[in-house]
């Protein structure tokens, strides 16, 4: 029975990103954190850095992790309140109840994508300003595409928050995906370890996960004045990815249940 | 009399228990029918059965003339769930327009659902920070506010005081005059009587389709509890016969 049609209505996807935002509004407390955290920690790691010395012609530690964080921070915040969005729409049955209204599946998630996109926009715009102004982080490029690529790691942080809270019967089971999905991810980013000294079996793993390739976006700005193909591939890349994990999250989620 | 529902032959399995083994029945259009029957006999697992999000073994149910769960019926069903499923971070307002979006309708029909279920005092309140009656009755705003052709109401008396509850009854008959289906679900035998038809369900079984008043009369008895009871020792009788 799940041949329902995911007809599409930008209407009620609409109408699901303004709930979204507007639960969020009255959680004042989730905003601030949510705006202000990844620039206090960015200011911690600029802290820790700021009086080792760092090898001729190359950048500054910071300079590299700094920028990288600003990519992980939105991945990592939203794949987390998602997760734990979705189960409360589970385990409240407002699910359900959305599920049996003329809301298709698809409108919901892309809702969702939409509203913590926006959410992450804000956050990424404050962070980059207090970044590039208070801890002298030395981006290349522009800064507006770093608020892009952190979007799009958002965008993909929400999907696939989505599609692990389809797995996940508990909330202590949807926190424990953060580690499964987030940790390889981070790990084998290129940014511990650059890509090109890691086993070639490692670094085959680190070309299929997603954020990779946001972190090689993130790179390509701060080092070049001028938009690169490469960095362009690479957002399309993450995008893909994101609209992959939607699409796979609306598969997963069932309209009729046991 | 036409019929809103026709459930022919359902049977539905929930983990490896088998918790509606073979029910027929039908529901009366433009009528109010109980679902009545102790805990665990089945009544949300039918009722899930009705707005299609119930995985089901076999057998048919059929909704406005169309299969049950058709994206056609969506905006023509309602669905109350036992536990109130609202938005408790959102105020009842938020909640009521929500709803109102999903099913097309405006801010008009926000405040008109919230004002008949008597929310508009608190319409600017969190959910969070209502009573559980209060709770309740803005879980069934949200499906009044879609004026659905067939509305499928899981306990929606449990937890409000006297008063309250006869305004619920009498709103719903009021519906019911207007040409609404309701499926009204509840454990207490006392708002039976207050049913134009009802289908007595014990273990997944239908144990009587009736009315209250036929049911009155066949078990002798004025009090449908009792007449309740009656029903199961006879049925239980014929069983160990």
């Amino acid at each position: 029975m799940s041949t329902v049609t995911t007809v599409l209505s930008p209407r009620l996807t609409g109408a699901t990103t303004a709930r979204v935002l507007r639960q969020l509004r009255h959680d004042h407390r989730t905003i601030a954190m949510m705006v202000l955290l990844p620039s206090l920690l960015l200011g911690l790691l600029y802290l820790l850095w700021k009086d080792v010395p760092s090898l001729p012609g190359q950048p500054s530690t910071f300079d590299r992790v700094g920028l990288t964080m600003l990519g992980i921070f939105p991945f990592v915040v939203m794949f987390l309140v998602t997760s734990i969005a979705m189960l409360r729409e589970r385990t409240s049955g407002t699910l359900e109840r959305l599920l049996t209204t003329p809301l298709s599946r698809l409108d919901l998630l892309l809702g969702y994508g939409a509203a913590f996109g926006l959410a992450a926009a804000a956050q990424a715009v404050v962070t980059v300003t207090v970044a590039t102004t208070l801890y002298d982080l030395d981006i290349a490029g522009s800064v507006w595409l770093v608020v892009l690529i952190a979007v799009a790691n958002a965008v993909l942080g929400v999907a696939l928050g989505l599609l692990a809270s389809a797995f996940a019967r508990s909330e202590f089971q949807a926190v424990q995906f953060m580690p499964v999905i987030v940790l390889p991810q981070f790990f084998l980013c290129g940014l511990l370890v650059p890509r090109e000294q890691m086993a070639g079996w490692l670094q085959a793993i680190s070309d299929v996960l997603p954020l990779t390739y946001a972190v090689e976006a993130l790179q390509e700005v701060g080092r070049s004045a001028a938009e690169t193909g490469t960095m362009w591939t690479d957002v399309g890349i993450v995008a893909g990815a994101a609209v992959l994990a939607l699409a796979l999250a609306a598969a997963t989620l069932r309209r009729r249940t046991s | 009399m036409t019929d809103a529902v026709t459930v022919t032959d359902l049977v539905v399995d929930r983990g490896h228990r088998r918790v509606i083994p073979g029910l027929s029945c039908a529901v009366p259009a433009g009528r109010v029918t109980g679902l009545l029957g102790p805990s665990g006999s089945g009544k949300t697992t039918l009722m899930r059965a009705l707005v299609g999000v119930q995985q089901v073994r076999s057998g048919t149910v059929t909704v406005l003339g169309e299969p049950a769960g058709s994206p056609g019926l969506r905006s023509r069903v309602g669905y109350v769930t036992q536990a109130p499923s609202v938005y408790p971070d959102l105020t009842v307002r938020e909640n009521a327009r929500h709803f109102a979006a999903l099913y097309g309708r405006g801010t008009r029909a926000a405040d008109d659902a919230l004002a008949a279920v008597g929310l508009t005092d608190a319409a600017g309140q969190l959910v969070a920070d209502l009573s559980g009656g209060q709770r309740g009755r803005a879980s069934l705003a949200c499906a009044l506010v879609g004026e659905p052709e067939l509305l499928v109401l899981d306990e929606p008396t449990v937890g409000l005081d006297p008063v309250l509850r006869v305004e619920l009854w009498e709103r719903f008959h009021a519906l019911a005059a207007a040409g609404t289906t309701l499926v009204v679900s509840s454990h207490v035998m006392d708002e039976a009587g207050r049913c134009d038809r009802l289908l007595l369900l014990r273990e997944g079984r239908l144990l009587a389709d009736s009315t209250p008043a036929q049911l009155r009369a066949e078990s002798g008895t004025d009090d449908l509890e009792e007449s309740f009871l009656r029903l199961v020792r006879a049925q239980q009788q014929e069983v160990a016969a």
